[in-house]
């Protein structure tokens, strides 16, 4: 069953448009995460899910009623802030019972379930002090203890983590992950960290200028994106988009890219329908190789050969940058394989190589 | 970084340089220390200008007549008495009522402590609204708000003068504080406005979705955070209000007048010999609370002056 | 279904509603009754307001009247000399306390305990102050310098000075506090740069703190203007804008032709000359102080 169905969604601000037809639908138990650069509108499409934004067309339908004009209390929703939204004057406790406080929830059932949640968050200590006093890691927690005792039937999470320093945010990146799947509930969740959106979602929706450009599963987004937008925007470092041209000999589909001050190289055996084959057959493509599809060659067939430019050695790889076809492309390689200033012999991996027409930059299926 | 710059040795330490963490060379240390004394020095005679008039005023409200014209201005009393203080209280004339300044001062209660309780109210609900709760034309209502805090009163004198007489209120204490609370909320909603301005708005968002409404949000999530604010606008309101005077000598005559006007009718109209120790008694008594106040809350006080110039 | 509907619906209103009662009172006491003292402005009311219509003639009265020539020229020379020797006062006294100087706070304390007080018990000091017979010029005279005359108040070449003395022992401490929240707010490390290339301190704020004060010193300009122009009390507390009309300022003239001289038009003509200069510098000040407020 569908939890929450976002129907063709509009929302514009006078004549600028900030979201155009939005139409996303996830499953009970589904872990949404909206990634995009800010401006794409993710935020603000989060916000009238939540109603704290009024929606200028289409519907939003959570548990199959439409909630346009419902207020935020009626929508059964819990959300987590950015800057967390903790009520400075309340201690913890006073925070986590606030909704319920108003909802009259009696004060035994509100410590009750205040108690729990500050279990499950290992909170408990922290019951009676004021936000001040807490660092960033235990706010968030708080924060997420506010969310959980509302037992709602979604979670809304606005880039919560985009606070905490590097560490801790992983630790709490694992930890949302574990509360979801301990709680099972519908999260959606916003962020511009494309990583965050790997780990933690089970769909993810890429969005661009209000528009979603690809929802999917994550493995999905990162294998086979959309367009070279989501290409770019998912992947760290980002997947390398290199002009060729589709070289088709019968049942064999090739890539020839130039290479500066060489022959031209040939990628041979990239999987392709027969159909798209012969449509661009003999024409120009973007060829989308991820860093780690290359490899040092060990003198196996198709490899091509390039002049290191620069070597950055990240630990357990190393980022090898060179020219290729005109722009600027990085491979992850193992460390101390190559160095700087030599010509290097690369295979690549095909197998998950894709293709972009370069017109509409939308991938060639 | 930051911490490996300050830690090099300067290349040409200045003198008296007070930002520099390290200590100059000892060749240069002798200028080094006449800086600092030029410093200190200019500090504190500049200290002893500005505290002289205060000085003047307290000492000369100490001393019998007699002795002020004798001769002694700056010195300290050799006969100290405190009868200035007391003819200045319950004695002095003001018109034809010999009174002193003490119904005068309470007038001046009763004017300020409404005033400020309502303009203090007033302005933090606008403010709240006008961060909080923004609709179309916000900009505009907070602009034309922040003009009156600019407004010469000169230029709206004549009009509010026949406006309290329609309503009945032309010389009364009420008239007064609905004149203080009309330009008073120019301010205080600056002040609030300001400050909600700081405050996330997810916090009221927050709120939101716990299911708190419009009054709810204001009493239990942002009024507890606006302490520090409600303080500035107090006080504000309260020096304001108290020191002054044209309003009060506009709209205000005789037994309703407030402290300020008074203490000028005691000063400009005694006849005869100028009872100079009354005057400056009578000046002390004027200017006691705000004084206090500046002294118990300076901090408070300065933040509401800064309050004006957003950019400071 | 409806009912929530209603209640989102009176929920959109009820900030307007609230915050009406507010815009209706400043709508009514400020802009109103701005209009109004303009139109009194263009009659020719003298006791009480008569609407009849005289054109510009309160205009020409007031321009033609020699004491509105003096309240103008004194304006100009009190406010020129009230702002040049504030500023510099506050920018000294903020620069000096910016050193790391012991007893900060207490300093601090003692320029501004001014500002807290009424300008009229600041003209009554400041009148026993520098009272010939009795104040300062006795003090130095008794000292030995039996020659010295410090008799400004009672000159009346002289007197308006003496309303830029107390004005200026007013609100300077204002300059030095908002010049100091504006170096407080510099950023040490720029300092730091520039003495690392070898600058002298006096260098330093001559070419860089200074300049980068400038946000801070077009508040002060604005806000000591704005005090200039609507100085009343003191005068009135110092001087009663004697000797003669010596240190008459329009908002003196405002008043007493207003409620002591029967003159309600002149009075009213002079009001608007008075909202226009301040609007003037007032108005562009608050825009740019908005639009920089939203960019930001």
């Amino acid at each position: 069953m569908s939890t929450l169905e976002i129907d063709r969604v509009r929302k514009s601000y006078g004549s600028l448009e900030v979201l155009k037809e939005v139409s996303i639908s996830i499953d009970t138990g589904d872990f949404l995460v909206l990634l995009g650069p800010s401006g794409c509108g993710k935020s603000t499409l989060l916000n009238m899910i939540a109603g704290l934004e009024t929606i200028s067309g289409g519907e939003i339908r959570i548990a199959g009623r439409v909630v346009n004009d419902l207020s935020p209390k009626d929508r059964d929703i819990a959300m987590v802030f950015q800057s967390y939204a903790l009520y400075p004057t309340m201690t913890v406790s006073q925070n986590i019972q606030f909704g319920m406080k108003i909802r009259g929830v009696p004060k035994a059932e509100r410590a009750k379930a205040v108690q729990a949640a500050a279990d499950m968050l290992q909170i408990t200590h922290l019951l009676e002090r004021k936000p001040s006093q807490l660092s960033g890691g235990q706010r968030q927690r708080v924060a997420m203890g506010r969310a959980i005792v509302r037992q709602p039937r979604l979670f809304l999470f606005d880039e919560p983590l985009s606070n905490l320093d590097a560490k801790l945010r992983v630790d709490m990146r694992t930890e949302i992950k574990r509360l979801h799947a301990r709680l099972g509930t519908t999260i959606v969740y916003v962020t511009h960290d494309q990583i965050e959106a790997m780990t933690l979602a089970t769909r993810v929706a890429v969005m661009k200028g209000g528009v979603v450009q690809q929802l999917d599963e994550p493995q999905t987004v990162y294998d086979r994106p959309a367009n070279v937008y989501v290409a770019r925007f998912v992947g760290s470092p980002s997947m390398n988009v290199i002009p060729g041209t589709l070289r088709v000999e019968g049942d064999k589909v090739m890539a020839v890219i130039e290479v500066q001050n060489r022959p031209p190289a040939t990628i041979s055996g990239i999987g392709l329908s027969r159909d798209a084959a012969a449509r661009y057959a003999g024409r120009p493509v973007l060829v989308g190789i991820r860093p780690e599809l290359f490899s040092v060659a060990n003198g196996q067939p198709g490899t091509i050969t390039v002049d290191i430019d620069v070597v950055e050695p990240t630990g357990p790889d190393t980022l090898a940058v060179f020219q290729l076809g005109g722009v600027e492309v990085t491979a992850r390689l193992p460390p101390k394989q190559v160095e700087a200033g030599t010509a290097t012999m690369l295979a690549v991996d095909t197998s998950k190589l894709v293709l972009f027409d370069p017109a509409t930059e939308n991938l060639i299926k | 970084m930051a911490e490996a710059i300050s830690t090099l040795p300067s290349p040409s330490p200045a003198p008296g340089s007070g930002r520099v963490t390290k200590t100059d060379e000892t060749p240069r240390y002798n200028r080094a220390w006449i800086g600092r004394l030029f410093i200190y020095a200019t500090l504190i005679a500049m200290a002893a200008a500005y505290l002289m008039p205060l000085w003047v005023m307290v000492t000369t409200s100490l001393k019998p007549l007699e002795e002020i014209y004798g001769g002694s201005f700056i010195g300290f009393p050799q006969n100290f008495t405190l009868d200035a203080w007391r003819v200045a209280w319950s004695q002095a004339c003001i018109g034809t009522e010999c009174t002193g300044l003490k119904p005068y001062f309470v007038n001046s209660l009763l004017i300020v402590i409404p005033a400020v309780v309502l303009s203090t109210g007033i302005g933090a609900i606008n403010g709240y609204i006008l961060t909080k709760w923004r609709f179309p034309g916000a900009n505009l209502v907070f602009g034309l708000l922040l003009f009156g805090c600019f407004l010469p009163y000169q230029a709206i004198l004549i009009p509010m003068a026949r406006t309290l007489s329609l309503i009945g209120l032309a010389g009364s204490i009420p008239g007064l504080i609905l004149v203080h609370v009309s330009y008073g909320i120019c301010f205080t909603t600056l002040f609030f406005r300001n400050y909600f301005v700081t405050l996330p708005d997810d916090l009221t968002k927050a709120a939101l979705v716990d299911g708190a409404g419009f009054f709810r949000i204001f009493w239990s999530i942002i009024l507890p955070t606006s302490i520090p604010i409600i303080v500035v606008s107090c006080i504000w309101q309260f020096t304001q209000i108290w020191n002054d005077f044209l309003f009060g000598v506009s709209f205000t005559s005789g037994a309703h007048s407030p402290i300020t006007v008074a203490l000028n009718n005691i000063v400009n109209v005694t006849t005869g010999r100028k009872q100079y120790n009354i005057d400056m008694a009578a000046a002390m008594i004027a200017g006691i609370p705000t004084l206090l106040v500046y002294i118990v809350a300076g901090r408070y006080f300065v933040r509401g002056l800064t309050a004006g110039a957003v950019k400071g | 279904m409806n009912a929530s509907r209603q209640s989102s619906r009176l929920a959109a209103w009820l900030p307007r509603l609230v915050v009406a009662p507010s815009l209706l009172i400043v709508l009514v006491t400020v802009y109103l009754f701005i209009a109004w003292t303009g139109v009194i402005s263009v009659t020719s009311s003298k006791f009480v307001p008569v609407y009849d219509f005289v054109g510009l003639e309160q205009f020409a009265r007031l321009w033609a009247t020699p004491r509105w020539h003096i309240a103008v020229e004194n304006l100009f020379i009190f406010s020129t000399l009230f702002l040049a020797i504030s500023i510099g006062l506050g920018l000294l006294m903020a620069i000096l306390l910016d050193q790391h100087v012991r007893a900060e706070g207490f300093l601090r304390a003692v320029y501004l305990y001014p500002m807290a007080l009424s300008f009229i018990v600041t003209g009554t000091a400041w009148k026993w102050v520098l009272n010939p017979g009795l104040g300062i010029q006795k003090v130095v005279n008794d000292l030995g310098w039996a020659t010295f005359r410090f008799d400004w108040i009672a000159d009346p070449q002289m007197a308006i000075y003496t309303v830029v003395i107390a004005g200026v022992w007013q609100s300077s401490g204002f300059a030095m506090a908002i010049f100091l929240a504006g170096l407080r707010g510099i950023d040490n490390s720029v300092i730091k740069a520039a003495q690392i290339e070898g600058a002298s301190l006096p260098l330093i704020y001559r070419q860089i703190i200074i300049p980068m004060l400038r946000p801070a010193m077009l508040s002060v300009v604005v806000l000591l203007s704005y005090i200039a122009i609507k100085s009343f009390d003191l005068v009135l507390a110092l001087t009663n804008g004697g000797p003669g009309a010596a240190t008459e300022l329009p908002s003196t003239f405002m008043f007493s032709a207003t409620f002591r001289r029967n003159q309600m038009g002149v009075g009213a003509a002079s009001a608007v000359m008075m909202l226009m200069t301040v609007a003037a510098i007032i108005v562009p000040y608050l825009y740019s102080e908005l639009r920089e407020r939203n960019n930001g």
